[in-house]
């Protein structure tokens, strides 16, 4: 199947191979705005192999990019009035990091797909430029001795490259680190807003259920009245944990990710409360606040998934202390709140 | 130091100077800019900031680093225990991880 952003063929000693355009169409821009909001992300690949930008030669240097679609756009949109190659892995879909850890950006595949595509005939430099982040799943030294290729790694960015190859193939310190700005931290929230998928019907259907109940039985109206202002909670506490807490998140003091939730979620259970949205009844009052916290403090800790600086230990020491408090928080909230409908 | 920091004096990184041939791979592909070369050898400047991603001990030659590496993410440490397995990653192609 031809791929719009094929647009011509250029002939190697290794076969033909594909030429891709370095410019976005409407197309791409539509699919990576889909991808963000979690709308066929799954089929959203590109054939690992590869690829031609501009009219490479034997001198041109080789990038390497996973079979993600959105990173080998950026790549190639980054190569734009240059010549080279792209050699795309199977990654599964996967972007680079991601793949990286899992380890299909890895040594193997790279080191596969050197010889698959025969290299050393399209090329005579003997050397691939491998995204910075996907060291971690790859060896330089081991693929040095296995295809006698060169690694050298580039930057983080591809919007980097044009930068990097003006130094000479040397990344400068600030094209090496991964940072975790405002917008970055942004891109990541529709993600975190699909987390609990169906729960997010479940939850408030069960709430609005319960909160019809009372001492003489089941009330409609009651439902509606205390079970929307339930929903609307628990919304506001799911939105503090997956929105508010990534967004403000150099801002909230401490640097657990569950106490940081935890500081939004009773930040707004508090607004909340000022505006007398919360309960007029002290013990409906205290179980919103366990219940906000907690689940603001669960979707925050989440966020150390979408972090680019939390280390798998410092998440284990912090899930162990707060997990289980999490738990505790939410469901002695629940209790009291569903006590607090018969008093 | 600036930016965001995590917990600190938690993660696992060593770097063993003995075994160091002063290469800089380390650095090179460090994200966290936690190494610094000094006289041919590479040195841990900024332990706290390391995120256990593991690029460093991959790529070094001669097995001077080691640290315990994973995805640090709340939801691979879960699915880790529901399956008794090291966290997983299986979020999805796109941001996350
Ligand atoms: S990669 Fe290993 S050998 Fe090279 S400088 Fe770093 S610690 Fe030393
Ligand atoms: S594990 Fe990753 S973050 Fe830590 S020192 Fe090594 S390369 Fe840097």
């Amino acid at each position: 199947m031809k791929q719009h952003y094929i647009i011509g063929q250029i002939e190697t000693p290794a076969g033909i191979v594909g030429q891709v355009s370095t410019v976005w169409t409407n197309k791409d821009l539509f699919s990576t705005l889909k991808v963000r909001w979690s709308i066929g992300r799954m089929d959203y690949t590109v054939m690992p192999g590869l690829y031609a930008v501009g009219n490479p030669d034997k001198e041109s240097d080789v990038y390497v990019s996973c079979n993600f679609k959105l990173s080998f756009d950026h790549l190639r949109r980054a190569l734009h009035g240059m010549n080279g190659w792209i050699l795309v892995l199977d990654t599964k879909g996967i972007n680079v990091w991601c793949a990286a850890g899992k380890g299909t950006f890895g040594t193997k595949e790279l080191a596969y797909r050197i010889k698959e595509h025969q290299l050393e005939k399209v090329v005579t430099h003997k050397r691939v430029i491998v995204p910075q982040l996907g060291a971690t799943g790859v060896s330089a030294y081991k693929i040095k001795e296995e295809t006698g290729c060169k690694v050298v790694y580039g930057p983080v960015k591809a919007c980097d490259i044009p930068g990097f190859v003006a130094n000479g193939y040397k990344t400068l310190p600030e094209m090496r680190k991964i940072d975790f700005t405002l917008l970055e931290r942004t891109k990541l929230i529709p993600v975190e807003l699909f987390y609990a998928k169906y729960y997010l019907i479940i939850v408030p259907a069960i709430f609005l259920i319960l909160a019809g109940l009372h001492t003489k039985g089941f009330s409609v109206d009651l439902s509606w009245s205390n079970g929307g202002r339930a929903v609307i909670n628990l919304c506001i506490a799911y939105l503090s944990g997956c929105v508010i807490t990534p967004i403000l998140l150099p801002l909230i003091p401490f640097k657990r990710f569950s106490l940081k939730g935890v500081v939004t979620g009773w930040l707004m259970a508090a607004l909340l409360l000022y505006f007398n949205f919360l309960s007029t009844n002290i013990v409906e009052i205290i179980a919103w606040f366990l219940l906000i916290g907690g689940i603001s403090s669960f979707m925050a800790m989440n966020f150390t998934g979408a972090s680019t600086y939390t280390s798998l230990s410092g998440v284990q020491k912090e899930m162990k202390v707060f997990l289980p408090l999490q738990i505790g928080c939410v469901a002695l909230g629940s209790m009291g709140w569903i006590f607090s409908r018969f008093i | 130091m600036k930016g965001l920091t995590y917990i600190k004096n938690v993660n696992t990184l060593q770097l063993d100077s003995e075994k160091c041939n002063g290469c800089a791979v380390c650095s090179v592909v460090c994200p966290h800019a936690v190494f610094i070369m000094k006289e041919g050898k590479s040195f841990v400047q900024h332990k706290d900031l390391c995120m256990e991603c593991g690029a460093c001990v991959m790529n070094c030659p001669t097995q001077a680093v080691t640290v315990k590496s994973g995805v640090g993410c709340a939801a691979g440490v879960i699915s880790g225990w529901i399956r008794g397995t090291e966290p997983v990653c299986d979020c999805g192609p796109g941001g996350c991880c």
